[in-house]
């Protein structure tokens, strides 16, 4: 059955409070999420002070001052810290997002930051997305061709390269597929809203000759149709992009091939 | 434990081949309850609280008797695909084929049941 409550020793707990910054006029407070594989114990929710005035516009300015000035045990992924590598997802004031392209302003209060949800948890914000990586790897994420190569490129119209806007963009960060329930529920066999996006990339794709043996690998009642419309993965995508749309698509490219 | 590659475990057994004829069924039987349920409740209600004798002639007439067979026929099959998807989200291993099982038999026996009250009233 689907568990609605967590285990014992994944409950969170009230975590340290660590000192004001001394001097400082313009404090913010975080509540962050901290659990440490290492020392046995259950995760906390630890609270922070970060002095506004020194600090940058971004939730991931915030959590680099963190680390460097107050508790360098704090453990969080981040690359290129404009949104392109999708290292920094992480649910923050209740959404998952990028911490590198979510401004401090937008958020009212506390900053409350928590890993990714329903993750196996490496450590403090870092989740482990190795079962996301091998889903999308499982659907083929390469043009496949059955013509000889060409002796240019592959061509394409401009019309067919409209086609792929709204779908190449995808940086993989997780946080849609991590905010569906289906994914929470059955992410196991459910390839989740990111895996079927770039599915839809390929199979959309005009060089692509593989266009059948993609649906067939995707018509199952697990890895495509548990999609059940919801939309978080809409709301929450912070590169703008509609997973929803393409798995509705690949559903209707599915019927219209069947009827 | 065992040491599964991350690909094996995401890849499984591969695609059931199929989910679309699913997916079609329950887009189908929408569009069918659509039109019906409002025929039902225009046919069903005005006899509500009417005397035996009268609901008895009013089911001997085709088209109340047809929608309302179609409307249980096609709500039923409807109920038992939704919910077939519901115990698929929430249960799993060996109680979600009971379920699924049970479930379809549950809808099957409700069908029946209702088909048969209207065939004894309007025949």
């Amino acid at each position: 059955m689907v568990q609605l409550t967590l285990p014992k020793n994944s409950r969170v707990r009230v975590g340290k409070t660590w000192p004001k910054p001394e001097g400082a006029k313009n404090i913010r407070r975080f509540r962050i999420y901290r659990w440490n594989p290492d020392d046995g114990e259950n995760p906390r929710v630890d609270t922070y002070f970060v002095d506004m005035d020194s600090c940058g516009p971004m939730v991931l300015d915030a959590l680099i001052k963190i680390k460097n000035e107050i508790d360098p045990t704090l453990s969080f992924r981040r690359s290129c810290r404009e949104g392109i590598c999708g290292s920094c997802a992480m649910n923050i004031d209740g959404v998952n997002t990028l911490a590198c392209i979510r401004g401090l302003d937008e958020i009212r209060g506390d900053v409350k930051i928590y890993p990714l949800p329903h993750t196996e948890v490496v450590k403090d914000l870092i989740p482990d997305l190795t079962h996301f990586y091998a889903q999308h790897a499982s659907i083929m994420p390469w043009l496949e061709t059955r013509t000889n190569r060409p002796e240019r490129e592959w061509r394409q119209s401009i019309e067919d390269r409209r086609k792929l806007d709204g779908l190449y963009e995808c940086v993989m960060c997780a946080s849609c597929s991590t905010s569906c329930p289906s994914y929470w529920w059955n992410g196991d066999k459910y390839l989740g809203p990111a895996a079927l996006l770039h599915a839809y990339r390929w199979i959309v794709d005009s060089r692509d000759e593989a266009t059948g043996e993609r649906l067939d690998q995707l018509e199952d009642p697990f890895k495509l149709f548990r999609c059940h419309t919801i939309m978080n993965c809409t709301k929450t995508c912070p590169k703008g992009l509609n997973p929803a749309k393409a798995i509705a698509e690949i559903k209707k490219m599915m019927i219209e091939r069947m009827v | 434990m065992s040491f599964l590659t991350a690909y094996k475990r995401a890849a499984g057994a591969g695609s059931a081949r199929r989910g679309a004829d699913r997916h079609w069924a329950q887009t189908v039987s929408s569009a069918g309850l659509l039109v019906l349920v409002p025929l039902f409740v225009f046919t069903f209600g005005p006899m509500l609280g009417r005397p035996h004798e009268e609901v008895v002639a009013y089911y001997a007439r085709p088209f109340p008797a047809i929608v309302a067979v179609l409307t249980l026929l096609v709500g039923f099959l409807h109920f038992r695909n939704g919910v077939r998807v519901l115990i698929e989200d929430y249960v799993q291993g060996l109680a979600r084929e009971v379920a699924i099982i049970v479930m379809a038999w549950l809808s099957y026996a409700a069908a029946a049941t209702g088909i048969f009250a209207i065939a004894r009233l309007a025949l």
